[in-house]
């Protein structure tokens, strides 16, 4: 898909929900800062265009794991920023009653398992997710979603062969933002490349530029149906970055503010679909300003409901040990 | 039924689970087409198929999280590890995962599974096959730890542990596979609960807790306590590690005023450690003797015979700690 192929009424979808994800982030950045978020929190700016891509391409039946990079992929998959942004801040009304955080937001109708904070872990539980789509016969494909830290992890591997073993239909998105925590690729991954660890288990990759949306969603379209039908697991390949360090309270020093900005610069993918819509499409500053307008106040209500709710009840505490 | 042995218990009550409910599968090493190493899933691949039951490589990281990735999704796999010394490897799953995410999702995902094998000292296999991991697991909320004694708790147990809708760790031992108890004629649909203790021989002179293997070795000491010393022992088969019915205990110590716990798992921190807490909390005015505990011995396990019988837990050890906490000369 080109920004050209784009129709004028799902063009400026995606940019809402890019630009949704964006803020939505900036926004819980803006609330640590003020200490209503607090502990571990990582933030998704700059690789928005990897889940917002793909959830163009999924359907209600597929399963979603991630990381703990965790926010925008609730969200893209339904969850309301509202309940978000309360979980964010550990409040009762959040997507886990505030017992979670961060790194553990979960939706059974919407087929969303967390977000988990042991990095590599979402791997084995996405195949198995992938499993019961196959025990059941529901046509449903788990999107394993994990970082370059993550692909060095052995559960990974031990994963990727039963998967192939099993004809599991599990996209594995790998999103590479080319540090795992303050360790770039070159100095974590060896043989220079994580495009080709599916090999040696007959799993193909496919490279695909995670700061375009299109690229995204063109590449990821017919490896998404080939899964469906039962060919076996695939890894999508993300070429991203990440802006801001890999959490809050990382000043990301082993990279140089230079190459943030360069890719903020050429690779942005807001940028790069505002660009398409007023250039290509011819869509007015007007109408960009209104859904600027529109999200700021989706995220700024979000923020107010999240502030105002209250904290889980003291009895909460001993609840959902276990059923 | 007469003189059933406790694997052919646990693959009649997985066999009957599995007829029951299509969502129950069991996944690992050598369960299929060997029939399990311990030959505790015998024919079931024969009539599920290997959709069902479900040979893995030796990875046992990946497998459980798969297996809880699937119960996540709904589905009631059962994961046999072909000792539980190999789920070590797989440990941040059961814990961090399966027991975990109930309450990190503040309710909204449970994790219907059953971590099952051989746990314990077998005999003469040395320190990294021989190791009772009770302890590890009743440490963590999240989880139910449940260790069957005889054929029939290991039937009724292990199916309650499967229709249980949380993750169970269930704890069988390899010396006992072979052993044969009489069955009552209960059908598909005897359940014991995941939680209760079971007194197996009423006492009034001391209260000799136990689970699993240590089971046996408690049974047998107070025959001999009641036949040559007239020493009437109360001996309570725990069964459920997590949680440790304390109710069943209290009472009897107060009945007894004397507790002794017997385990294979080490001293430090373990299941014994967990009694005498409960005894001294729960019982503390009922005590006539300090709570006492017989563990394996806090080191590794050895490999000579001599060694090992060091080692271990036995009935004359029980015996001797038993007379001396009744004053009873031998």
């Amino acid at each position: 898909m080109s920004p050209g192929d784009m129709k004028r009424d799902s063009g400026l979808d995606i940019y809402r929900k890019l630009l949704l994800a964006r803020m939505i982030e900036e926004k819980a950045g803006e609330l640590y800062s003020q200490g209503h978020i607090y502990g571990f929190c990582h933030l998704y700016i700059g690789q928005e265009a990897v889940i917002v891509g793909l959830s163009e391409n999924m359907t209600n039946i597929d399963s979603v794991v991630t990381g703990y990079r965790d926010h925008v992929h609730m969200l893209l998959r339904g969850i309301p920023p509202n309940s978000i942004m309360a979980e964010l801040c550990g409040k009762v009304t959040g997507c886990s009653k505030g017992k979670g955080g961060s790194m553990h937001m979960y939706s059974r109708d919407k087929r969303v398992y967390g977000g988990n904070g042991i990095v590599g872990a979402q791997v084995p539980i996405g195949a198995g997710l992938a499993f019961a789509h196959k025990y059941r016969g529901d046509g449903g494909v788990s999107f394993t979603f994990y970082g370059d830290g993550a692909a060095n992890q052995g559960q990974v591997y031990e994963t990727f062969n039963m998967a192939a073993l099993w004809n599991l239909p599990v996209v594995f998105v790998l999103e590479n933002n080319r540090y795992g925590l303050g360790t770039s690729v070159d100095r974590a991954a060896a043989g220079g490349t994580l495009a080709n660890r599916g090999d040696p288990f007959g799993i193909p990759t496919v490279l695909v530029d995670g700061m375009d949306v299109f690229d995204v969603i063109e590449k990821s379209k017919s490896v998404i149906e080939k899964v469906r039908n039962g060919e076996g697991p695939v890894i999508l390949h993300m070429d991203t970055y990440r802006y801001k360090g890999h959490s809050m309270s990382d000043p990301a020093t082993y990279r140089t503010r230079d190459e943030v900005e360069t890719v903020k610069k050429t690779r942005d993918p807001i940028t790069r679909v505002k660009n398409a819509l007023i250039h290509e499409i011819g869509i007015g500053d007007d109408k960009i300003e209104e859904i600027m307008n529109e999200v700021t106040a989706i995220v700024d209500a979000a923020a107010k409901f999240a502030i105002e709710s209250p904290a889980p009840p003291d009895h909460a505490l001993e609840m959902d040990v276990t059923l | 039924m007469s003189g059933v042995p406790v694997r052919l218990a646990i693959r009649d009550a997985i066999a009957e689970e599995m007829r029951r409910d299509q969502d129950v599968f069991l996944m690992g090493e050598e369960v299929g087409r060997y029939n399990g190493a311990y030959k505790a899933s015998q024919g079931l691949m024969d009539e599920f198929g290997a959709g069902r039951i479900i040979d893995t490589p030796i990875t046992e990281y990946g497998f459980s999280g798969i297996c809880v990735g699937a119960a996540f999704a709904g589905l009631r796999p059962i994961v046999e590890f072909m000792t539980f010394n190999f789920a070590m490897q797989a440990i941040d799953h059961i814990v961090n995962s399966a027991a975990k995410t109930l309450y990190m999702s503040g309710g909204e995902i449970n994790c219907p599974i059953v971590f099952r094998g051989p746990n314990g000292a077998p005999r003469n296999v040395a320190a990294q096959h021989s190791q009772c991991f009770a302890s590890w697991y009743a440490h963590c909320p999240g989880l139910k730890v449940v260790s069957p004694y005889t054929s029939f708790e290991a039937s009724a147990l292990l199916k309650a542990a499967i229709r249980d809708n949380n993750p169970v760790i269930f704890l069988e031992h390899e010396s006992l596979y072979g052993k044969k108890f009489d069955m009552p004629d209960g059908g598909a649909d005897s359940l014991l609960p995941l939680d209760k203790a079971i007194v197996m021989k009423e006492g009034s002179d001391i209260t000799i807790t136990a689970f699993s293997i240590s089971v046996d070795h408690a049974l047998c000491a107070s025959e001999v306590l009641r036949n040559q010393y007239g020493i009437s022992a109360e001996v309570i088969n725990l069964i459920s590690l997590r949680p440790i019915d304390k109710t069943t205990i209290v009472n009897s110590i107060k009945k007894t005023g004397r507790i002794l716990s017997v385990e294979e798992g080490w001293s430090v921190c373990g299941i014994g450690a967990e009694i005498m807490a409960i005894a001294v909390e729960h019982a503390f005015d009922y005590l006539d003797c300090e709570p006492t505990r017989i563990t394996s011995s806090d080191t590794p396990m050895p490999y000579a015979k001599t060694l090992e019988l060091l080692a271990l837990p036995s009935q004359s050890k029980i015996i001797e700690t038993a007379l001396a906490m009744c004053n009873c000369p031998k």
